[in-house]
């Protein structure tokens, strides 16, 4: 699902340059669970956002489902990020003047899909939030505002779902329901890379990998793969 | 994407700006006010301009259009031009009338400033001695009594006829028609009087009285010495050529040697209207250009306001990026909230400028003409204005780095 290969992410500083991330090499195999662990200044979010097609990387390759995405310019990108990637953000990042059903279905409108309610409202259904479609992101609570995000994320059924610290601000009973949601979507085959800085929240996944100063300095595999998710190293599993 | 697809994106972004905008009423009236006020003043402006176009050439037609007037008087654009030049006479008059041909009639006229009195009142006024085709060639009707006639030619009998002018002032109470004025220790009869012309222009053209041209010449003034000649033509497009032979003709009866410069010059209400147009349209121009800078002000405040949108809408276009839209997505999408403004602010101007024109005829009672392509200039332009000052703040937007963007609080 995602290999790199000696990618390094520098940046201009005044007249200092920072290595953000010095080289990595990383196969993250379709349908992973895996967990991004680490101080802040060890690169992880340098990393999040080049895994994100955000951000490109100074040097090295990083082949997303298949294809070499390093050197695409910033449309193709917003293609990729729009078809392959599910974002779930910390501070959520809905649109406050926008129902939690429109709120879903914005990646729809830059695709320029058909059926777009139809479509939100099964996705806000796999988070069970069915009944809340027309509720504003102000009306609800930080679970559910999360809920709202994960519908949105996965609506154009991406193989990768990238979440940046999901349960950053959330309380442990509310951040164990939105735990449960990624657990359930990884069962289904998709590929989830976790960002976080708490231990407990990274042993969800199956795979922890810790960063520091910019290199990978631990890769842990947590348990065992899930039995599907071992078989889905082939193309074609995951979406 | 397919072509569909795109259709139904630009349909959706288009909806989103709407949204946008009626989200934020207060700011949104704001800045197409200044779009309405900018295009209204334009075409309140262009629309009083044309106005005093129109009513300035009424007043000129309404003195003929197919007329020649021949003065006395070397160049018009010489420093100094002498009305006492004796140059013009009434045989040039009656010359021109067999000689010349298109020429219907010819209307000499020849006038002092005189003091005319009538019992105790008396007035300034212009008494010129004129032909009975006078009244024809200048556009005068008769209100009372007669118009001066051959016979009164003939005898160089002493009757007059006044303008209305006179009349007021010499006759505020009486009937003028049977009455004897004094004009220069003579006395006049009153045997008509001229329906009024109003205004136009620096002479009132109803303060005058009108005597046969002999008595002038023999009885009061003891000259033949013509003020002006006028010269009707039959049709506006003989009037070139006629000008030309009158001018032929003249030098010939002058005795004028080929280099040198006529004692006379000929002027046609053409050249009048031309000019007075010329002048109007400068008027016109100026009034839309000092409205335009209103105009310019309203894009800049669109401007203004929509910087002001992308700055507090940042994390907004940061999250849009991050889940898919592209620079071109957002780029669209600002753009049509500030061409929606310029175009709304537009038409409500257009009304404004319609309601506005109204209201300045019917309360200051100018003339106004509004301009169908005054309408469409303000309101292209209105348009135009909103794309080009709309352009820079969504580039900003649509040129937003989405990491910088989701960051910003």
């Amino acid at each position: 699902m995602i290999r790199l290969t000696g990618l390094k992410k520098t940046y201009q500083m005044g007249d200092q340059t920072v290595e953000a991330l010095k080289g990595l090499d990383l196969h993250i195999p379709r349908g992973s669970y895996v967990a991004i662990m680490g101080p802040s200044g060890s690169g992880k979010s340098t990393l999040m956002n080049i895994l994100g097609c955000l951000d490109r990387p100074t040097a090295g390759h990083y082949e997303l489902d298949g294809e070499d995405v390093s050197g695409l310019g910033n449309d193709a990108l917003a293609g990729i990020r729009n078809r392959k990637i599910g974002f779930v953000f910390q501070s959520f990042n809905l649109l406050h003047h926008s129902t939690a059903l429109e709120n879903v279905a914005l990646p729809l409108i830059y695709a320029g899909a058909e059926r777009q309610e139809e479509r939100a409202r099964e996705a806000l259904r796999q988070v069970a939030l069915e009944n809340r479609a027309g509720h504003r992101p102000t009306e609800m609570s930080g679970g559910q505002r999360q809920r709202v995000a994960i519908a949105r994320a996965i609506i154009t059924a991406p193989p990768l779902i990238l979440a940046d610290e999901p349960t950053g601000n959330l309380d442990s009973q509310t951040s164990e329901e939105i735990l449960d949601i990624f657990e359930r979507l990884h069962k289904a085959g998709t590929t989830v890379v976790l960002v976080t800085h708490e231990r407990d929240v990274a042993e969800h996944a199956e795979r922890i990998l810790a960063f520091k100063d910019g290199a990978l300095v631990k890769d842990e595999q947590w348990r065992q793969p899930a039995a599907t998710a071992a078989a889905a190293g082939q193309p074609g599993a995951a979406s | 994407m397919t072509f569909r697809g795109q259709l139904r994106l630009m349909r959706q972004l288009t909806s989103i700006a709407l949204r946008s905008l009626a989200q934020r009423k207060t700011r949104t009236a704001l800045t197409m006010l200044g779009v309405i006020i900018g295009v209204g003043a334009v075409i309140v402006m262009v629309a009083i301009g044309e106005g005093a176009k129109a009513s300035v050439a009424r007043t000129i037609k309404g003195l003929g259009t197919n007329l020649l007037v021949v003065s006395p008087g070397f160049s018009r654009r010489g420093p100094v031009r002498a009305s006492n030049v004796e140059t013009l006479t009434a045989a040039d008059a009656e010359a021109i009338l067999a000689r010349v041909q298109g020429v219907v009639q010819v209307a000499p006229e020849l006038g002092q400033n005189v003091q005319v009195k009538y019992l105790a009142q008396n007035t300034n006024t212009t008494v010129l001695g004129v032909t009975p085709g006078w009244a024809t060639v200048n556009n005068y009707t008769l209100r009372r009594g007669r118009f001066l006639d051959d016979l009164d030619q003939r005898n160089s009998q002493k009757v007059a006829v006044l303008g209305a002018t006179v009349v007021t002032n010499l006759f505020p109470d009486t009937r003028a028609v049977g009455q004897t004025i004094k004009v220069r220790g003579h006395n006049f009869k009153v045997v008509g009087t001229l329906e009024s012309k109003g205004q136009g222009g620096g002479r009132d053209p109803d303060n005058q009285i009108l005597i046969p041209l002999t008595t002038a010449q023999d009885r009061l003034f003891g000259t033949d010495a013509l003020r002006t000649l006028s010269v009707q033509i039959v049709t506006e497009d003989q009037m070139d050529r006629a000008q030309a032979d009158i001018e032929a003709l003249l030098r010939e009866r002058h005795r004028l040697a080929d280099e040198a410069a006529s004692d006379f010059t000929i002027g046609s209400q053409k050249e009048l209207l031309e000019s007075a147009s010329a002048v109007s349209d400068t008027f016109t121009a100026l009034l839309a250009a000092v409205a335009a800078v209103s105009l310019l002000v309203g894009g800049i405040g669109i401007m203004n306001i929509m910087l002001v949108s992308v700055t507090e809408r940042t994390r907004e276009i940061g999250i849009r990026k991050a889940i898919g839209a592209r620079s071109r997505d957002i780029l669209f999408q600002f753009l049509v909230e500030s061409v929606v403004l310029s175009g709304i602010g537009g038409l409500l101007g257009v009304a404004a400028g319609v309601g506005g024109s109204r209201l300045v005829s019917s309360v200051a009672g100018w003339e106004t003409a509004i301009e169908s392509s005054s309408i469409l200039l303000a309101f292209g332009v209105a348009m135009g204005i909103g794309v080009f000052f709309g352009m820079y703040p969504a580039q900003k937007a649509s040129g937003l780095d989405p990491i910088e963007a989701l960051r910003h609080e």
